[in-house]
């Protein structure tokens, strides 16, 4: 099998630092609006006593789940043993951790008392989903940190099959564990189900892969290094594959919940009556996460690399979205303690709930975003992770 | 793992506490001949150091036939004993935490409305305990649902897990209407207690069922429902009750009559 060199990117030039300075930025603005949040208390967010979870969790969510689907690429590799994938592996790995990172820091840092994080550290009650969570993102930063060192250092080279299957069987739980966070809730209607967990993996692989093909092609552009198609059409094509899985699991979900009388006027809510999350549904989830990326995803607009770049943002906006429907759809349809009475209270019995984020919360999950892409921007600098040329040629090698 | 039990549970055996076990058993099989009245005992008021028994199942009866409609009296017995500002003042209503709240129901076909105070239902099997990561929520012996306030790190999830929307985050920084038996604080959830320092202290009853007695309404009852003798046990004997959401099967400490 032909070699293939990794290279640090130099990151002398000042289009290194200016990127760096931007993300800094960024991670500036969470900073103060964390800040700004703890000082005050989340009197000063959207979020209140119906919308207990907000635009920070679906930020956080978001990145966790894609951290886990950005290790595709390195576990295509040395799992299923595809050496053309070898080359793109530590890209992989790093991003993964990076995406964690990111969503973990806004996760802890929405807390109604982030300053007690060592608490969550050091009191466990191993009946709650987040408390395995915590265990399972501990351990995904071990299995895939040793994952990378095994692929960075010739000297422990021939663990990396091992460590690779390790933390291939470690995302698929965790992400199993993210999902259940939601399906292991019997309170609301649109939780409390299994499906929650392998839909959550699948689209763990689609925005992750999103994510992972942006970064690569930003960082082969602006480092002037050679991409050529070969790999990236091949991306591509299980782009497109993840996505319409995503788009089955939603379909199934929904269609199930329709046939339940007593899940009717929840799905009416999402899919009819919802005003603006309604909108997001069909227009953001469905049409723009899905539908839009897969006609251009199969069609010949994909072989196009500024098409498969619109496809891959749109996949990450459509998948955010996603995660607001699912978070804030779901608790703003009001909880059914009487079924079948009318109800009302000074607490909001009974209404649809209404949330409008505030700045600082946007802020926060933004900062998450920033310090995932600058810790990512950082590590190619520090580390050979990404190979000198991923022309057509020098993949082609590979596979012989 | 020592602290996913409440504290009450944990805390190690004490010589007081050894020597009151030795007592409460000696006096449990002197009081063989009288049953009844050794949850009496337990029931009124307890040391500090002694433990919550679970002798006693703390509980309530609403009668919802007797509650009147417009009549907020639980509501505000309850924020005027445990420190928690009316939602009718609050600047930020949406946010406002809210122990307990009247509930207006009506059937859309034949028109009947009840009303019915919606509280913390002290489940036997609390899913705001389950999914706690830190073991903050948790079930005192005594069948109270209580929050540690040292130990909830505010995350929500129990919000998310209640099925009856009984918590509260508390939003804002509070002003200094505490009182010094009900801990409360800013980036933590909290919800009905049961009035758990007035049964600590031996009262026997709730404030928001002081207060529907003293209107004249008798609503609410509490006691205990492990005592065959006492008034809630013998009234849930005689009247129907149900559950809220009872397919949930959660096995609450409120149980309602006329819904």
């Amino acid at each position: 099998m032909a070699s293939i060199t990794f290279r640090e990117v130099e990151g002398s030039s000042p289009k290194y630092w200016i990127l760096l300075g931007f993300l800094g930025l960024f991670v500036l603005f969470g900073a103060l609006a964390w800040n700004y949040m703890h000082h005050h208390g989340h009197v000063v967010t959207g979020m209140d006593n119906q919308i207990v979870w907000g635009l920070p969790h679906v930020f956080a969510v978001f990145l966790i789940v894609a951290a886990s689907g950005a290790l595709n690429v390195a576990s295509i590799a040395s799992v299923f043993n595809k050496p053309m994938y070898k080359p793109l592996a530590p890209l992989s790995a790093i991003l993964s951790l990076a995406l964690l990172l990111g969503g973990l820091l806004v996760l802890v840092l929405d807390l109604g008392r982030s300053d007690r994080l060592i608490v969550a550290m050091t009191n466990f009650n191993f009946k709650s989903m987040f408390t395995w969570n915590v265990f399972l993102y501990s351990g995904f930063f071990v299995l895939v940190g040793i994952y990378l060192w095994t692929m960075l250092d010739r000297s422990v080279k021939s663990y990396s099959k091992a460590a690779g299957t390790a933390a291939f069987i470690w995302r698929l739980t965790l992400t199993t564990g993210t999902g259940s966070l939601f399906g292991f809730l019997v309170a609301r209607e649109l939780y409390g189900t299994a499906m929650l967990a392998p839909m959550f993996i699948i689209m763990s692989f689609a925005y992750g892969l999103a994510i992972y093909l942006m970064v690569l092609a930003a960082a082969y552009a602006w480092t002037g290094r050679a991409l050529g198609d070969a790999v990236m059409m091949r991306l591509k094509t299980l782009l497109a594959v993840f996505v319409a899985a995503v788009l089955y699991f939603v379909v199934v979900q929904h269609m199930t919940s329709l046939y339940f009388t007593k899940f009717h006027a929840v799905e009416a809510f999402i899919l009819r009556d919802g005003g603006s999350l309604t909108t997001l549904f069909w227009v953001g989830q469905i049409v723009i996460g899905c539908v839009v990326p897969l006609v251009i995803l199969l069609s010949s607009l994909g072989k196009q690399r500024t098409w498969l770049m619109i496809a891959c943002g749109l996949v990450i906006l459509g998948g955010i979205i996603q995660m607001y429907v699912t978070i804030i759809g779901a608790q703003a349809y009001p909880l059914d303690m009487f079924p079948g009475l009318t109800e009302k209270s000074s607490f909001f019995d009974g209404e649809i709930h209404t949330y409008v984020p505030s700045m600082p919360e946007f802020f926060l999950g933004l900062g998450g975003v920033a310090v995932a892409l600058l810790a990512t921007t950082f590590a190619v600098k520090v580390l050979r992770l990404l190979p000198a040329s991923l022309d057509d040629a020098s993949v082609a090698k590979l596979e012989h | 793992m020592s602290d996913m039990k409440p504290r009450s549970d944990s805390t190690p055996a004490s010589p007081e506490r050894r020597r009151f076990v030795g007592a409460a058993t000696a006096t449990a099989a002197g009081l063989a001949i009288a049953p009844g009245v050794m949850l009496y005992e337990v029931a009124h008021g307890r040391a500090e150091e002694q433990a919550a028994s679970s002798a006693v199942r703390w509980g309530m009866l609403v009668d919802a036939t007797k509650c009147a409609s417009g009549c907020n009296d639980c509501v505000s017995a309850c924020s005027t004993e445990n420190g928690w500002t009316p939602v009718a003042e609050s600047k930020h209503p949406k946010q406002a935490p809210q122990w307990i709240r009247k509930l207006e129901l009506q059937d859309p076909l034949t028109q009947m409305e009840t009303n019915l105070p919606m509280l913390c239902q002290h489940c036997a099997e609390p899913p705001c305990v389950d999914v706690c990561p830190t073991g903050a929520s948790f079930k005192r012996a005594d069948g109270i649902v209580l929050v540690n306030r040292h130990t909830c790190i505010g995350c929500r999830y129990c919000m998310m897990a209640c099925p009856y929307k009984a918590r509260s985050l508390v939003h804002e920084p509070l002003n200094d209407t505490q009182k010094p038996d009900v801990p409360r604080g800013i980036g933590c959830v909290e919800a009905c207690t049961f009035c758990v320092q007035k049964v600590d202290r031996g009262d026997g009853n709730t404030a928001c069922a002081e207060a529907c007695t003293a209107a004249g309404h008798n609503a609410l009852l509490f006691g205990d429902m492990n005592d065959p003798e006492s008034e809630i046990s013998r009234r849930l004997r005689e009247l129907p009750t149900k559950q809220v959401r009872a397919d949930l099967n959660l096995n609450l400490g409120v149980r309602y009559h006329g819904i």
